[in-house]
């Protein structure tokens, strides 16, 4: 395993009323994270391949776990997500590695399809730092209703020499999405967008 | 009187803390329950009727707390319990927690108590029958519980003992427990967390687990 874990954590969010009114099903979000440490922190370095790679490993694992927490079959995820936290003696490119160029495939796979690009973060902090992961439907990124974020937090990372690295998924949009906008039934799945 | 709005669940494995690597990480879980509190913005002068309510949930969420650490009930070795309470409401309502929250998982790591009489402030000897020294269930100890009146998103760091005697030293820990979001100021959190050993890197002496003798919760 290339990715040198400190701590895995997996969360399930469930919201069974609000604004007073029963949600039923309940909307449930599923984030998992990643302890990591940080193979360039406290040097520059020009190529960042292992964090590329270790993007592409997180990206299976934080959204089987997701899926797995959610107890779903794959194709019934809605929405995706996924963030970077990058401890004090990183940067924030080393974010950028691990999120961009190879995390999406895996996770594609681990919820199948997935024509949409999946709504990225990153930030640099410390112990305790939160981020809000953005979410989006993932056959198709102009669902409103799916619109949201949730928000993630290590409260012992990241250590100077460390990265958080966090996926979310969901099976369910926001809770009273009344807003208008493109709608899930109207999806064509093809271009990503609508 | 119970009205459930949201549960939020959280399992970590720790593998380590820049120590040797555990060849089992620790794994650690919380589940909290986000309540509307009936007695927001008032005084109510008897709140106990409540803390009967809230035994099913206590039962409830020990049992999904255990299925989302995906583990059986005895790998659990420490446990703990807290409430936040929203700014309408007090802190004696979290207090409400103390019996349904701590009985649930005890009842469910094997605790052979009474909770009812208990609850009625009857306390039940944590070993009723057997002789000195025996032991005679699990989750002999008291669950340590820490509670708050806080803001949405207010942590809470939930203290963790041994389930079996509060004394043993490796198992002193405590999770910070949160729900983004949550308490409003109407609500109230409700918080269980177990964990299945001892600090990942424990190495201050003290009381060990294997070292358990007197049973009585204690040592």
């Amino acid at each position: 395993m290339a990715a040198r874990i400190r701590k895995l954590i997996v969360e399930v969010d469930e919201t069974r009323i609000e604004g007073g009114k029963a949600i039923d099903p309940p909307t449930r979000k599923a984030l998992a994270m990643a302890v990591i440490e940080n193979p360039y922190a406290g040097r520059y370095a020009e190529n960042l391949d292992e964090l590329i790679a270790i993007g592409e490993e997180l990206g299976g694992l934080l959204g089987e776990k997701c899926v797995q927490a959610l107890g779903i079959a794959p194709g019934a995820a809605q929405s995706y997500g996924k963030a970077a936290i990058v401890g004090e003696a990183g940067e924030l490119e080393h974010a950028a590695a691990i999120l961009h160029p190879k995390l999406g495939a895996p996770l594609r796979k681990a919820v199948e399809k997935g024509a949409a690009l999946v709504p990225s973060a990153k930030k640099r902090g410390g112990l305790g730092t939160a981020i809000d992961v953005p979410l989006g439907h993932k056959d198709a990124a102009f669902v409103r209703s799916h619109f949201d974020a949730m928000e993630a937090r290590v409260a012992d990372a990241p250590r100077a020499n460390e990265i958080v690295v966090a996926v979310v998924v969901t099976d369910s949009g926001r809770p009273l999405p009344r807003i208008g906008g493109l709608q899930v039934h109207e999806i064509k799945g093809e271009d990503g967008l609508r | 009187m119970i009205e459930i709005r949201r549960i939020h669940t959280h399992v970590e494995d720790i593998h380590h803390e820049f120590g040797p690597a555990a060849a089992v990480p620790l794994r650690r879980g919380a589940i909290a329950a986000v309540l509307t509190n009936p007695f927001a913005g008032r005084y109510v002068a008897d709140i106990v009727p409540m803390m009967d309510a809230l035994q099913p949930v206590g039962i409830d969420m020990a049992e999904r707390l255990r299925a989302a650490m995906d583990v059986p009930a005895d790998r659990i070795e420490s446990y703990g319990k807290g409430a936040i309470v929203g700014a309408n409401g007090e802190l004696e309502h979290g207090a409400l927690w103390h019996v349904p929250g701590g009985y649930a998982m005890r009842e469910l790591l094997g605790w052979k108590g009474d909770r009812n009489a208990y609850a009625q402030g009857k306390a039940s000897p944590a070993a009723p029958s057997g002789p000195a020294g025996a032991q005679t269930g699990n989750a002999l100890a008291i669950v340590p519980s820490t509670k708050k009146v806080g803001p949405p998103g207010a942590a809470l760091d939930v203290p963790l003992t041994h389930i079996n005697a509060a004394y043993v030293r490796s198992h002193f820990d405590a999770m910070e427990v949160r729900v983004p979001g949550a308490p409003l100021a109407d609500e109230i959190v409700f918080i269980l967390v177990m964990s299945t050993g001892a600090r990942v890197h424990a190495r201050v002496g003290g009381l060990k687990a294997q070292d358990i003798a007197q049973w009585n919760g204690l040592r």
